[in-house]
């Protein structure tokens, strides 16, 4: 499962691409002499399987958010391809536009309709500039939101994946009510009668990623960032300084097993080894029985239950010291 | 335990010495925004509007509690819950840090203070966030006292009225106080469902997550003249636009404008205004103890 073209390297991916390259041109002359190499090829792939196993095994977590936005990487419609059936894309927000940083649309999942919303992010500059980067306007809050509600009314399971780097900040997506917007999908999210199964496929920055992010279950790639703001920005106000963004990354644990572990998350989703980029098919594969095994346990909840349930999953998040508890005095004499 | 109550027995428009001391730029202060020289009793019982030219000056939750709800009403609750760090969180200076830092200039736990109240006698629940504790960021403590103010507001029956004075969410407690979106909105589909109103009162700044979530989910939204009301920061929008902003823009009146709230209320007027609409739209159940969905109501 080779890839043949990098059109971007990261340092600490380089000793491994180095190592591909040179088994790509091993292939070759190999193809080109007739010489049999098949034996020292085999050890070389087994050579880079491991060492890729290694590099990726301990990635600090400004390395894991360079991952999460790598070029090559599947945003929501490589996952919709690979994932779903008979998918049918539904446009625009009923008031303003089409938003294409959000595509949201139905289709079936292991025969089941559903309904699926997520960030998209483009491929080149131009498809890029057509996507806005991934950084949605009202309207794309506003169109998921139609189609959310299009799902609940049918009864159809929603799945939502989550992929930008923010809201747009703009003199538009103001006039048009970004808050607002953002706003009022979590308040409708929160009590849509259906199942809503939110991944974390890439980036998750903040207000424009939460937009589309309230759900029963929350599952995220390992090699995603999901925070309250981009570690550049909090580098930016914090520091004053964008060039401290790794420390920033640091600082806010923004890495799937740190949401793990302060409970943000559900579960974390294993990725090929190297990262989803490598291996596209193989994070689908993954995903899609993930996505069907919450699917089909979510769907034995009474709606009013399920409901009640992610209302409840979102209350416990947060961290606070009740001052009168005794728990908290004991911590308290320690400190001192 | 909580925040001091002495504030509260003040007679407004009196200087005292805790006053004075939260204000030491002597008795005269400048008008930011016509330049007036404004003796600074007068503007105190003026609720701190420029006798001028009305600027509404950002004031504390404390001074806020005494304009807006009926004298003497507010008893607070919660006062209690007080803020960690859960991510032992350091930038240039440690979380930790800025937190005992913002709790000794403030008095205050965290960026809001909750309590049951009236407003032109109808019992209320109100929270009022506070814009000198960390820019008034809501992180879990904000989150959480917020959310029980919504459970309290529905289990008693009360109007809930949220005055928000937030830069957005608290990057110190990272992707827990963007959870905090969720919570509090997640929160008030349920009061939605319970059809107790909810009043979102917006001064200035409110902006970013608390924008995002609780202050734009009001059943009625009023703004302070002027305030700065918006999601992204203007700084932000700047750079990425690469042009200037035209003026005005993210205010309350731009907001007013383009669709997004439903008023904008002189400091001095507000109570009698929020009265007026609890009277249109509460005022058939006023008398009401809390009630279970099948008592009647008076």
């Amino acid at each position: 499962m080779l890839k043949k073209h990098f059109r971007i390297v990261f340092d600490f991916e380089k000793p491994v691409v180095e190592l591909e390259k040179k088994i790509i041109e091993m292939e070759e002359y190999a193809r080109e002499t007739g010489i049999n190499l098949n034996d020292d090829l085999k050890r070389l792939t087994r050579k880079a399987e491991a060492l890729r196993k290694e590099i990726y095994s301990k990635l600090t977590p400004w390395q894991r958010v360079q991952l999460a936005r790598h070029p090559d990487r599947p945003y929501t419609l490589d996952y919709v391809k690979r994932i779903f059936t008979d998918f049918v894309e539904l446009h625009g927000d009923r008031y303003y536009a089409d938003d294409p940083a959000i595509v949201a649309g139905m289709a079936k999942l292991n025969g089941q309709p559903v309904v699926i919303v997520g960030h998209q992010k483009g491929r080149d500059v131009k498809e890029n500039l057509y996507r806005n980067f991934g950084m949605p306007h009202p309207e794309g809050y506003r169109k998921a939101l139609r189609v959310m509600k299009l799902g609940a009314k049918f009864g159809m399971p929603i799945f939502s994946f989550l992929d930008t780097p923010g809201a747009y900040p703009g003199i538009g997506a103001e006039e048009r009510g970004q808050a607002e917007a953002i706003a009022r999908n979590l308040f409708e999210m929160s009590h849509l009668p259906v199942p809503i199964v939110i991944t974390v496929i890439g980036e998750g920055a903040s207000g424009g990623a939460l937009g589309i992010g309230v759900g029963d279950v929350i599952l995220m790639l390992e090699n995603c960032w999901y925070s309250v703001i981009s570690p550049e920005g909090c580098a930016a106000i914090l520091w004053r300084d964008n060039s401290k963004a790794p420390l920033a990354a640091e600082a806010m644990k923004l890495t799937a097993k740190d949401l793990y572990e302060m409970g943000v998350i559900d579960r974390i989703i294993k990725e090929p080894a190297g990262g989803a980029h490598w291996d596209p098919d193989g994070a689908a594969e993954i995903l899609k029985g993930e996505l069907i095994k919450e699917m089909e346990r979510l769907q034995k909840l009474d709606p009013r239950e399920l409901v009640n349930l992610r209302v409840e999953k979102f209350s416990k998040m947060g961290y606070w010291i009740e001052k009168n508890g005794k728990s908290t005095s004991k911590k308290e004499k320690k400190k001192k | 335990m909580g925040v001091d109550m002495d504030w509260f027995k003040k007679k407004k428009g009196i200087s005292t010495s805790a006053e004075k001391k939260s204000l030491p730029d002597g008795l005269w202060i400048k008008c930011n925004k016509c330049g007036e020289i404004i003796y600074r009793s007068q503007l105190q019982a003026r609720m701190n509007v420029c006798p001028k030219c009305d600027y509404h000056f950002r004031v504390s939750s404390k001074e806020y509690v005494q304009y807006l709800f009926d004298e003497n009403s507010f008893q607070e609750f919660n006062a209690h819950i007080a803020p960690g760090d859960p991510l032992k969180f350091k930038d240039t200076k440690k979380y930790s840090d800025r937190l005992k830092a913002a709790q000794k200039k403030t008095g205050l736990l965290d960026a809001v203070i909750t309590g049951e109240a009236a407003v032109t006698g109808y019992p209320v629940i109100g929270a009022v966030m506070d814009f000198n504790f960390i820019g008034g960021s809501m992180g879990s403590v904000v989150g959480e006292k917020i959310a029980r103010a919504i459970d309290r507001a529905r289990e008693q029956r009360k109007p809930l009225i949220i005055v928000s004075a937030s830069g957005g969410a608290r990057m110190m407690e990272a992707a827990l106080s963007l959870m905090q979106l969720a919570k509090t909105s997640a929160k008030l589909s349920q009061l939605a469902e319970a059809k107790v109103p909810y009043i979102s009162i917006l001064l200035d700044p409110t902006t970013g997550g608390t924008t995002a979530s609780f202050a734009m989910l009001g059943d009625i939204i009023i703004a302070e003249p002027g305030a700065l009301v918006g999601f992204a920061g203007q700084r932000v929008i700047k750079q990425t636009i690469g042009q200037d902003l035209p003026e005005g823009f993210q205010t309350a009146e731009f907001v007013l404008e383009h669709g997004f709230i439903d008023l904008i209320v002189h400091r001095q007027e507000m109570r009698t205004t929020v009265g007026k609409i609890l009277d249109l739209i509460w005022g058939q159940n006023n008398a009401s103890e809390p009630t279970t969905e099948t008592s009647a109501k008076s």
